[in-house]
């Protein structure tokens, strides 16, 4: 397409280099060096410019895509130089999207490493003002409103599972499918102000207790349970069923000692991510559950403690030394994240460990 | 699909085992039903004594259309800007993962991104408020004073970055694995040999990637942003935490200390110290939040599962 005149332009990217091949092909570690020449102005001028580590990011990117376009365009023509640019603006997308994940990670480990302590975790807030305390009540709260939120949707998730992979065809199975991926879409302070209007029909208009906050986060959770025991249960393959059905077994034991044996990996990894989905659930529970400063292990009276719930009141509403609040607000928000991630590291480990025994 | 033996002729034995299991899993299947309609009931039954109520009962004196419009469009206005900051990057991502990255290395970058679906909402909303909402005042400045002549950018700009462009970038973050996610499994089910296709005949990657890739892709992108939409609408504790809001504003301005607030953040916001009438208002704009977004997801949920039947064809 271009005509090459003698003499090698030098791309603005400041490499300079000779391509390999007589009708125009860059060598192939043309896009590192751009990469590396880029990288090098922008830290030049981001020093210069006071040690922007925005601005170099930033014009690392924009100097490759630039320098890798002209030097490719003079050499290789325009086509090719397009998809190098793509290529860089493509990669960088996804680098743009690691910056608020690792960004995010570190600010909650530096602030939260305050006040990781050991009084952290046995003490509730109960008559505390000022420093010390700890979130031992609402770790209690936490685990106590989750697990009753799990006891409460697996049951269904896997029964209406089940019901949609083994028996369900027609108006109802499709109907049931399309309202639980419907289902998963339903904002969480709504699941909130559900279960607040369900209790509030018996309890009066000020009810905050535990188990409003598990009715919510069991709304949020089914959805998931299904999709994901839906999916796993397709993959229990036809032969087993069939074999089992063909020794004269019922078709219910078939299903229980079969056919959920068979893909109890994959349901205990879908549960343990449903699981931790709603751990962090902060909306349904702050009007539903509210906060407490003491602990309270009784799901069925009266307001409790919960971290997500304490790591917001306690950022938002600081007492008046701000500091050590605040500092107990992070603190809350790095066990939130460390349950987090245990628990999806174990949701992998568990269809790792437990693959499917599919004989594949 | 499924393995029922039921021939024509004859009738297969219905033990009392059968009947009982197989009623209880149709119990939970309508009990999802159930559910769901209860879920609009209930906002119903509590939502009416705001519709029925006079101006002057309501929170603020205002009447309830007044109330509810400016948040309707608080919520509008941050589930479109986080649309904008997060469907074209995913799109990238995506793409990224699909196509460019190593195949051994594909799954694991997938599992990094989906990490961020992992971190809990309340996470996010103290790191935008403390990291991202200080980073932001600097290019508010330089917004205002080079794109002041836009009304999106007219300030005078926030000095805390508590701004609807903060929130808008944090749910954009937050929205941005479910679209990257589904756009992923959608450009992974382009058909081979429309690929090898326009590879065999000279086009580059994106050549190919243009002219197969994304035209296929084109609805499930479309779904994919429209449930990244539903999220985004339904966001509540980020923007709570984030936005500093200013009651029945209805302003484009992205980055003035002034905001529209959002129907899911004042329900969390106001909920815990309400009482009476203005907990009947909550749960209608509830209700109204509700119906948003179970429109957006119907219509996506649709837009997916129209796309599978043609996927199916190919």
């Amino acid at each position: 397409m271009t005509v090459q005149t003698a003499p090698q332009q030098t791309p603005p990217g400041g490499s300079s280099g000779r391509p390999a091949l007589a009708h125009g092909v860059l060598p192939r570690w043309a896009p590192w060096a751009v990469l590396a020449a880029a990288a090098a102005v922008a830290a030049a001028v981001s020093v210069t410019a006071g040690l922007n580590a925005a601005l170099f990011a930033v014009g690392t990117a924009v100097l490759t895509g630039a320098g890798l376009y002209a030097w490719s365009s003079s050499v290789e023509g325009g086509r090719r130089a397009k998809d190098r640019l793509v290529t860089v603006v493509v990669s960088s997308a996804f680098l743009v999207a690691l910056v608020p994940l690792v960004s995010v990670l570190w600010t909650v480990l530096t602030f939260g490493l305050q006040r990781f302590d050991l009084e952290f975790f046995t003490y509730s807030m109960r008559g505390i003002v000022g420093e010390g305390g700890g979130v031992y009540h609402a770790i209690l709260g936490t685990l106590i409103i989750t697990g009753l939120a799990t006891l409460m949707s697996v049951p269904v998730g896997l029964l209406a599972a089940v019901y949609l992979v083994e028996y369900g065809k027609g108006r109802l199975a499709r109907a049931i499918t399309f309202f639980v991926d419907v289902m998963t879409g339903i904002p969480s302070i709504v699941a909130g102000l559900f279960a607040f209007a369900l209790f509030a029909l018996f309890f009066g208009p000020g009810v905050r207790m535990g188990i409003v906050g598990a009715v919510a986060l069991s709304v949020l959770m089914i959805p998931v349970v299904v999709r994901s025991t839906e999916e796993m249960l397709k993959l229990v393959p036809n032969e087993l069923r069939e074999a089992s059905l063909a020794l004269g077994v019922p078709k219910w034991r078939t299903i229980v000692k079969v056919v959920i044996p068979t893909s109890i990996a994959g349901i205990a990894t879908g549960v343990t991510l449903a699981i931790a989905r709603v751990i962090g659930e902060t909306a349904p529970l702050l009007i539903t559950v509210g906060i407490t400063t003491g602990t309270n292990l009784n799901p069925f009276d009266g307001r409790m403690a919960s971290l997500p719930v304490f790591a917001y009141y306690s950022y938002v509403t600081p007492g008046v030394p701000r500091d050590p609040y605040l500092d107990r607000a992070w603190a809350a928000a790095l066990v939130l994240i460390v349950i987090v991630m245990v628990l999806n590291l174990l949701a992998r480990l568990i269809s790792r460990l437990f693959a499917p025994k599919t004989g594949r | 699909m499924t393995t029922t033996t039921a021939s024509s002729g004859r009738r297969t034995v219905q033990r009392p085992g059968d009947r009982v299991f197989s009623g209880s899993t149709i119990a939970a299947g309508v009990l999802i039903l159930v559910i769901l309609a209860g879920v609009a009931a209930f906002l119903l039954t509590n939502a009416w004594p705001a519709v029925t109520a006079s101006a002057e009962d309501l929170p603020g004196g205002r009447t309830l259309f007044a109330y509810t419009a400016p948040l309707v469009f608080g919520t509008l206005l941050g589930a479109v800007l986080a649309l904008l900051v997060a469907t074209p990057l995913a799109v990238g991502i995506a793409l990224f993962i699909s196509h460019y990255a190593p195949r051994r290395l594909a799954a694991p970058l997938g599992y990094v991104i989906d990490l961020l679906a992992a971190v809990p909402s309340i996470i996010y909303g103290l790191w935008g408020v403390a990291v991202l909402a200080p980073q932001t005042v600097g290019l508010s400045r330089w917004l205002e004073s080079t794109l002041g002549f836009l009304p999106f950018f007219s300030g005078p700009a926030s000095s805390t970055g508590r701004t609807m462009l903060t929130v808008g970038i944090v749910l954009g973050v937050m929205i941005l694995p479910i679209i990257t996610a589904v756009s992923r499994e959608v450009f992974l089910q382009t058909p081979r040999l429309h690929e090898e296709a326009a590879l065999a005949l000279g086009a580059t990657r994106w050549e190919m990637i243009r002219m197969t890739v994304l035209p296929f892709g084109k609805p499930g992108v479309i779904s994919a942003s429209m449930l990244g939409l539903g999220r985004a609408l339904g966001e509540t504790m980020a923007v709570a935490i984030v936005l500093s809001v200013s009651p029945g504003l209805i302003s484009f301005n992205l980055i003035s200390p002034s905001n529209p607030s959002t129907v899911a953040a004042n329900i969390a916001l106001q909920f815990p110290e309400s009482s009476g009438l203005a907990v009947n208002t909550l749960i209608f704009t509830g209700l109204v939040l509700f119906g948003i977004t179970l429109a957006v997801n119907m219509l996506a949920r649709w837009i997916i599962a129209r796309r599978a039947e043609f996927s199916g064809a190919n």
